[in-house]
Formats: structure tokens, sequence, C-alpha cells
């Protein structure tokens, strides 16, 4: 048999993961070089510039919303993973107490800290910052910090009595003095070079300063110093840049059959809001013939109108009024990325970190790779 | 550390002592290389510390025993199935590759290999078809920064004059 190049449809129906009520088709992706006979799919890069697309749908610092469009799952993913694990931040790591008289313990005490995100200068925290180690040697640790690793946090409350409380009053907020410890308490204590990166707007603080850290009554103080690192979420998760970074794939319905009447406002029910919309069914299309509208003019029929906000719930495949008139799919090359930042990095930075630090991970390995071989 | 002491013990010979290629098992690396992260490997002077950008970097990447021109594993240290993943599919678009794939034999061992095949006639070696699937990688991530940055630049301008 003679060899026929995909029509369009075919090539638009391999991209399509089909959603049936119980089962899931078409799962993997199959433009790999020697899959279809005649057929190249080799990687070329011209190729990729031209059909890969991002598209945006939010950009704010906390979160950004984009798609990609035209990329292998596993590219995503290591975009994904690598927002995630590997993208570093600076977060506090070592916690000496010099008192802690309060009922939340030193090691719970600390955990909490850690977990505390903080921003600061940008450029200071990218540029200037860089990692810390840990001497071999235990007793050099006191001649590891520079303030181009560390950076040194204190919090001193004490709480005491308010002598001014009117009397009954049962509010410990108001009764005492730094009931509440909260993360705005937290005292940056720049050295070195860190008062050039680090002063007024700059300044090394929590990105949310109302995070509770501790509750304390008259008597009960906590006096500690901190030091922060530079560390990478692929060692705690308070490193990550991100609060979630997720994709998921973007949902297809393809109305195969007309959908008219009660039926129609049934069908928009089955999605969430704003997916499907409701449209009279025009004089033009009752006219045609073949098309399921005839003798239908003025009916509300349903229409696709957003798929992005659909969540793929396979309702309207339960109902049997719609079997055979609804097809449900998801797009396998467009990734609907969800980014959150934690407030150190932008939200759209972290992306943009994550490439550039899968291609230095390639340009490593290529290094090494040219090492063995030599 | 627990799989330093079995390896001891399942290692008749001594370290270091030449194994015939074939009897060596397939995800062992010399006591000297075990456990060694990148970080940790020298004590360099604290002082230039700072100055010095590139440290000396470990051999992270070796050919596994048995292989041949066209057929090779490859073992590569503290990586995972974020690289892995993504180059085994930028390999597999490589139309002389006949077989590309990753495992990561143990989880706990920091340690992923990939499996190369190419075809016998097409001239690419498996270490050919690696360093372009390496390149291919570098190349993608320019292209989908370059795309993102344009996206980028096109929203904000259209959400400045719509919100104005």
């Amino acid at each position: 048999m003679p060899h026929r190049p995909p029509t369009k449809e075919e090539l638009e129906a391999r991209k399509i993961v089909g959603i049936n009520e119980e089962t899931v088709t078409n799962v993997n992706s199959t433009d790999f070089p020697h899959h279809y006979a005649g057929e190249d799919h080799a990687w070329d890069l011209e190729a990729f510039r031209r059909e890969f697309r991002v598209e945006f749908h939010q950009n704010d610092p906390y979160e950004a919303s984009f798609s990609l469009i035209g990329c292998h799952a596993s590219i995503a993913n290591a975009f994904r993973r690598i927002m995630i694990a590997d993208i570093p931040t600076l977060a506090i790591e070592t916690v000496f107490i010099n008192n802690n008289t309060s009922v939340i313990q030193d090691e719970v005490l600390a955990h909490r800290l850690g977990l505390i995100p903080f921003k600061g200068g940008k450029e200071g925290l990218h540029k200037f910052l860089k990692w810390w180690k840990k001497p071999a040697d235990e007793s050099q640790i006191n001649n590891s910090y520079y303030d181009f690793n560390t950076v040194s946090l204190r919090l001193e409350v004490k709480c005491e009595e308010n002598p001014d409380a009117a009397p009954g009053e049962t509010d410990p907020t108001k009764l005492y003095k730094h009931a509440h410890v909260y993360a705005r308490d937290i005292e940056f204590c720049p050295v070195g070079r860190q008062h050039k990166y680090f002063s007024g707007e700059n300044a090394i603080r929590p990105v949310n300063p109302d995070i509770l850290i501790a509750k304390l009554r008259p008597g009960q103080e906590i006096s500690l110093s901190m030091h922060m690192h530079k560390g990478v979420g692929s060692d705690h998760a308070k490193f990550s840049p991100v609060a979630t970074a997720s994709y998921r794939l973007l949902p297809v319905i393809d109305i195969i059959e007309p959908i008219l009447g009660k039926d129609a406002e049934k069908f928009q029910k089955c999605f969430p809001k704003g997916v499907i919309g409701l449209e009279r069914v025009t004089k033009e299309e009752a006219s045609r013939k073949g098309s399921g509208y005839e003798g239908h003019e003025g009916e509300l029929k349903a229409v696709v109108v957003d798929p992005m906000r659909d969540t793929v719930s396979r309702e309207c495949l339960r109902h049997p009024e719609f079997k055979g008139k609804v097809k449900l799919g998801r797009r396998r090359d467009h990734f609907i990325f969800l980014v959150e930042s934690t407030g150190q990095w932008e939200s759209d930075a972290i992306f943009l970190e994550a490439v550039a630090h899968l291609k230095k991970r390639a340009k490593d390995i290529e290094k090494q790779v040219m090492n063995m071989v030599r | 550390m627990g799989p330093k002491s079995k390896s001891k013990k399942e290692e008749p010979v001594e370290p270091g002592s030449d194994v015939v290629m074939e009897d060596e098992p397939t995800s062992a690396q010399p006591e000297s290389r075990d456990d060694m992260s990148v970080d940790q490997n020298e004590d360099e002077d604290i002082d230039d510390f700072e100055e010095e950008e590139e440290e000396e970097e470990v051999q992270r990447v070796r050919l596994l025993p048995g292989s041949t021109p066209t057929a090779a594993s490859f073992e590569f240290l503290n990586e995972g199935h974020t690289l892995g993943n993504a180059l085994s599919y930028i390999i597999n678009r490589n139309p002389d590759v006949e077989f590309c794939a990753y495992a990561i034999p143990h989880p706990s061992e920091n340690k992923m290999n990939v499996r190369i095949q190419t075809f016998e006639g097409s001239g690419t070696t498996a270490i050919q078809a690696l360093e372009k699937g390496l390149r291919d990688l570098q190349d993608l991530c320019d292209v989908v920064t370059d795309k993102f940055i344009e996206a980028r630049e096109k929203f904000m301008a259209t959400k400045g004059s719509s919100s104005s």
C-alpha cells in the first residue's frame, strides 16, 4: 500500500486523549520516528520553534498561569519537577535557642520558624548569596559563616502583664504585652555587604508578617538567633520556591450531535460554570439538511464556550440522554501550568529559572560525557 | 550507612583490583566514589571560596560494562526522573536510535541508568546519540525561554492597556 500522508484531522486526533465513562484511551504520544511508516517525526528544532507556543492566562507575583502548547509531557514534567525541587531559596536552617520558656518545645518552635517564607532584595537573594557548605571538620563550623552564605536573624520576645489593660479584660492580646509572637517580630541582622543588598525595601523579612509563631503568657520568654542558608526543595520542602507548581491537560469537549432544549440546560449543569453556553438555533442552521437542527429553529442548543474551565468530571457521560452525543478528551500536548510562588521569587521567574536550570543540567552532563569519552 | 556495609559484604574482590567486565554488577561503583556527592568532595581554601566559580567536578557519568559502540548503558550519579525522562524522550526522537530508556535501579541510590541502542547501519554510536540528545535538550530550553518571554510581554502589554 503506498504511503498516504496523514490528514490534518488525523494529526489532530492523535493529540487527543480519549476520556470515556470508565476508561481512558490513546494515552501515549506516538510522534516518534519509526512509529508511523513513511512519517519522519525526528527531532527538528525549527519545527519545534514553529509549533511550540506559550499562552499566558494570569501573571501575578504570587500566582501565574500559562499554557505550554506543543511539547511533550516529559519536558513539561521536567520543568514542574525542577520548579518544586531544584530552584534554590533562602530559609531558616539553624536556630540557636538562648531561652525558650514558652509552652512550645524548642524543636517544634525551630521547625515552625524554618517553614516561614522570607523575601528580600532579588539581586542579593539570587546573585549575591551563595551556598553554605557544612565544613567536613565540625570544629571549623564557626569559620564557615560569611556574609555571602549566611543571613542571621533574631527573635527576642518577652511577655508581660499590660498595666493599662481595662479591669475585667479577658482578651490575652490586650491583657498582656506580646501574648502572640508573629513572624513580623523576627529581626534581620545584616552583616558585611548585606547592608548593600538588603536595606530598606530590600530588607530580608517574612513574606507574610502575620504568621503566628507562638503564644506566650506573662513571665514567658523566647530568645533565639537564627541562620538562614540557601537550599533546594529536594532537601526540605521549606526551600521550595513554590507553594505548588502543577499542570493539567486542556480538556476537549466535542458535541457530536445537537443537544437541544431541556437537555441542553441539563447538559450545561453537568459542567462547571462558563464551560457550556446556550444559544438559539438560527434559521440558517434549521434549514440545513442533515445538521440535526431541522425544525428546531429558535430552540436552545448547547455549545462549548470555554473548555479550559472544565474539570473533566465526566458527569455528562452518566446520563443516557447524552449517549453518543458528546465526546470528552484532553489535549496531550497542551499543558496548563499553575505556579504559586511562596514570595521569594516572582512566579514567572521561577519557570524561567527552571528552564535555565534544565539547560544547565544538560550542559553539565554533556561536558561530563565528553570527559568520559576522553 | 546501610548500603555501604552491604556492598562490602558482597564484594569478594579487593576494591580497586581489576574485574572482568562481564562479572561486574551493572550498578556498582568503586568504594572511593561511593556516597560521594558533588557538594562535599574537597576541602578548599575558604578565602577564595567565593572567587572560585566552578569547583572541581567529580565524574558523574560512566559507561557501564558490557557496552558496544551501538548499544551502551550509562550510569548518571545524582540524577533522577527529571533529567532521565526528558533525556530519553529527546533521544528517542533521533531516527538513528533503535531503543532508549532510563531506569532508577534503586530509589535509595542516587543513580540513574540510561540504555541507548542505535541501528547498526546508521553510523551513529550510542555516545553520539547521547550527546545529540543533550544538545537538543539545550536548544529546546532556549526556544522555551524565548517563547515564554515573548508570550509574557504580549500578555502584560494587553493587560496594561485594557486595565487603564
